[in-house]
């Protein structure tokens, strides 16, 4: 059985959280041990968040090991390249074709790393590195909360589980009403190169 | 049947499997949602106590008169509640006391890194370790039975990694013990329960055999484990650690201590025995490391492994590299690429914003709290100068005003932690003729840790509505005399009234009230700026509010995040920023 090592990584209210709990019931579902951690309580406050989730036979650490990171899911283009050093050199990529500018960079105090320098440090730690334009979609299809879903639908082409397993969970935990939206939001991002 | 669980979720779920009556906590990241899930069994009152003490004191009382009674704390609340530690490791209690402990490694959202393992040996009490969530599960029973074996409260270490962590559990609701009624009694025996000194002196003798038969109880616990593999390598560790250490160390020989309090002598010197190399892991303080040294075995501990900070795979690998226990790990290429910071902020519309840009204004010295508005110390604001745990904020001021300094010194301080630890340094200010000016930051909420209700919310833990605590009739009754509520948006007002209290002659409290917008999910209509007004003066970006942004153009105001509080309406001094026309 593979291991999977997964980071994914947003600024506080972009939906971090859901996507990884979708992920990790995902591989629970699809016959792995899992494990997936986070570390709450300032993410409403606008700093970063970071989930690590691990798919394997036997899963010890909840943590992913830096250097061993097999996929990278960006939320937002500083925060993906945040985990660069996570990487391991067969790693894929995927970064949301996304900008929040920090505090320091609003008053004009810091700059926001241009997007080659973001592609340039991560592509060469990877053997797959792609912009996903997981924003546009979800504006497109309505509500920008739906990136993380459209992030994660992304990945699920790169993953060896039935669509049937991916939105069983999805229906399990996003409310019922928003339900069909992400559906819609995953299967989009499936779709996307 | 599998879940996945958070370690938090795994210690409520394990409550209910033990017919827990009563939980009680003060929330506390990473600790809170263990009694916030614990609230959802119907079989257990919960509730969020003022504080930590109290409680404990709660369950303490629950555990006097036969129910099974369970606490929750971070580590530093545990200062707060030690106290009542102390005089409950000897008297003892009829049913069974858990506390679940929570030490944040790595200072994620905390003040210190203390290590609470050392509680257990000061309070002489048997602490316990999971590793994981099934074992967060399985330790609450079992933890109810060593307490009542041995009539003692019981703790359960848990740290942000463990707590915050979801795994796999088996969840099995047959096994769940249902509490007999029966036992729900208080008898009275104050030989046992009441701590004078000539019942104390008796009482700590039967502390001292207890402490002495727990050792040899832990000798034959099931959860201090001897895993066999390569005798090489001993590794002596437990929790969250352990796991770090199974990813780098995969074939060595470990003792994995279930129970971290009191240690199991015999077992250690047999492992020491068979082992060639002993090498000990565990995070923060060298607390198994100092037993192993009294016992003579000679150990590879801190001098490798840091004292400070979280560990982490990749942290033991390089450390344990270094001293030359397992291969180095692959070189990692440093980022050159330079990455801006992105740290929490006040939010969007949040009224605590208003209450520091008016200290700025005034140039005050702010002596704070713990709490959201601690946030009020980072830049562009940087308007807190002292902050070191709950309620303090009120004693140092007044500390301040005492040794001769009167000059716009303040203290800021939440609803919550006020309700928490304020009131008591408050009453010291107004009884022992102080001057200082108090602010109340109200916000109707405990805001930092998720928005749990406060004794100033109106709704109790379990969903019932309450009487609100009445702040201003509360100060008044304690004998404050110049008071006043203020709405920090307000800007004017809060300026004139904190003016006018900073400058006064007698101590003032000053109840800025807004509620936390992100409670009560308020949002109004997006300011305008019209950039023909707007010289780019930078002045609006004072308040530090993300929505915020200089542009060449002048400063643009990204839609999505803004609340439409209009705090930047009120402090542009050139009127470039307008109310939206819909508003």
């Amino acid at each position: 059985m593979q291991n999977y090592n997964f980071i994914l990584a947003g600024v506080g209210g972009q939906g971090t959280i859901l996507t990884s709990d979708i992920l990790v019931e995902v591989g629970l579902k699809a016959g792995y041990d899992v494990k997936k951690s986070e570390v709450h309580g300032m993410s409403q406050r606008g700093g970063g968040v970071e989930s690590h989730v691990r798919w394997g036979e036997k899963v010890y650490s909840p943590v992913v090991e830096r250097g061993k990171a097999d996929y990278l899911l960006g939320f937002e283009m500083l925060e993906g390249a945040r985990w660069a050093t996570y990487l391991n050199p067969q790693a894929k990529v995927y970064i949301n074709d996304h900008k929040i500018y920090p505090p320091s960079v609003n008053i004009g105090q810091g700059t926001y790393p241009e997007e080659k320098n973001i592609e340039q440090l991560l592509a060469e730690r990877s053997t797959i590195f792609a912009w996903v334009g997981a924003m546009a979609k979800a504006k497109e299809l309505g509500n920008p909360a739906l990136a993380g879903v459209v992030m994660l639908g992304r990945l699920a082409r790169e993953l060896d589980v039935t669509v049937e397993i991916w939105l069983e969970v999805i229906a399990e935990l996003v409310p019922a009403k928003f339900t069909k939206l992400n559906k819609e939001a995953f299967l989009a991002g499936r779709k996307m190169k | 049947m599998k879940k996945l669980l958070t370690g938090n979720e795994a210690f409520a779920y394990g409550a209910y499997l033990a017919g827990v009556k009563v939980a009680t906590a003060y929330p506390g990241t990473p600790s809170t949602e263990v009694v916030l899930n614990c609230a959802k069994y119907d079989t257990i009152y919960s509730e969020w106590s003022p504080n930590e003490k109290v409680a404990f004191d709660v369950a303490v009382g629950a555990a006097y008169a036969g129910g099974r009674a369970l606490c929750a704390m971070k580590h530093v609340g545990l200062n707060v509640a030690a106290d009542s530690l102390f005089y409950a490791s000897y008297t003892g209690h009829k049913a069974g006391l858990v506390v679940i402990n929570a030490d944040d490694p790595g200072m994620h959202s905390s003040q210190n890194e203390q290590d609470n393992r050392n509680y257990a040996k000061f309070a002489k009490l048997p602490m316990l370790e999971p590793a994981d969530s099934e074992e967060a599960k399985r330790f609450v029973p079992l933890a109810f039975e060593i307490s009542e074996q041995f009539d003692t409260p019981v703790f359960i270490r848990t740290t942000t990694r463990l707590s915050h962590s979801r795994t796999i559990v088996e969840m099995n609701d047959s096994r769940r013990i249902v509490p007999s009624t029966e036992k729900i009694k208080f008898e009275r025996n104050p030989g046992k329960y009441h701590m004078i000194p000539a019942n104390a002196r008796l009482r700590h003798t039967v502390v001292e055999e207890k402490i002495r038969k727990l050792a040899e109880y832990a000798e034959t616990f099931a959860y201090n484990v001897v895993e066999s593999g390569n005798d090489e390598i001993g590794i002596v560790t437990s929790g969250v650690t352990y796991q770090y250490a199974r990813e780098v160390f995969p074939k060595a020989t470990y003792l994995k201590l279930g129970m971290v309090y009191p240690l199991p002598k015999q077992l250690i010197l047999d492992f020491a025995k068979r082992v060639k190399k002993m090498v000990i892991i565990e995070e923060l303080d060298p607390f198994f490391e100092e037993y192993f040294k009294t016992l003579g075995i000679e150990v590879i501990g801190k001098e490798v492994f840091p004292i400070e900070g979280e560990f982490s795979p990749y942290l033991i690998r390089e450390a344990a590299a270094k001293a030359d226990l397992t291969e180095a790990p692959a070189p990692i290429k440093p980022v050159s690429l330079e990455l801006p910071s992105r740290p929490p902020m006040l939010c969007p519309g949040c009224a605590h914003r208003g209450v520091f840009y008016a200290l700025k204004s005034l140039n005050a010295v702010v002596h704070g709290d713990i709490g959201c508005y601690a946030l009020g110390g980072s830049p562009p604001l940087a308007m807190m100068h002292t902050s070191g745990c709950m309620g303090a904020s009120i004693g140092v001021v007044h500390g301040v005003d005492k040794v001769g300094v009167k000059d716009r010194t303040v203290a800021v301080i939440g609803d919550s932690t006020f309700f928490h630890s304020g009131i008591h340094p408050l009453i010291n200010v107004l009884y022992n003729k102080g001057v200082s000016t108090v602010i109340i930051s109200d916000n109707r909420i405990t805001a930092m840790t998720g928005h749990q209700d406060n004794p100033g919310s109106g709704q109790t833990l379990l969903g019932e509505p309450v009487e609100q605590i009445d702040l201003e009739t509360l100060v008044r009754g304690l004998g404050a005399r110049k008071v006043a509520v203020v709405n920090p948006f307000e800007l004017d007002e809060m300026l004139e009234t904190l003016k006018e209290f900073m400058e006064s002659e007698e101590p003032s409290v000053l109840i800025a009230r807004y509620p936390c917008v992100l409670n009560i999910k308020e949002k109004h209509p997006v300011p305008e700026i019209d950039l023909e007004i707007c010289t780019n003066c930078g002045t609006c970006l004072e308040i530090g509010c993300p929505p915020l942004a200089k542009t060449e153009d002048g400063v643009a105001i990204d839609v999505q995040l803004c609340n439409g509080c209009g705090l930047c309406v009120k402090v542009c001094p050139f009127e470039a920023i307008k109310k939206s026309n819909d508003q």
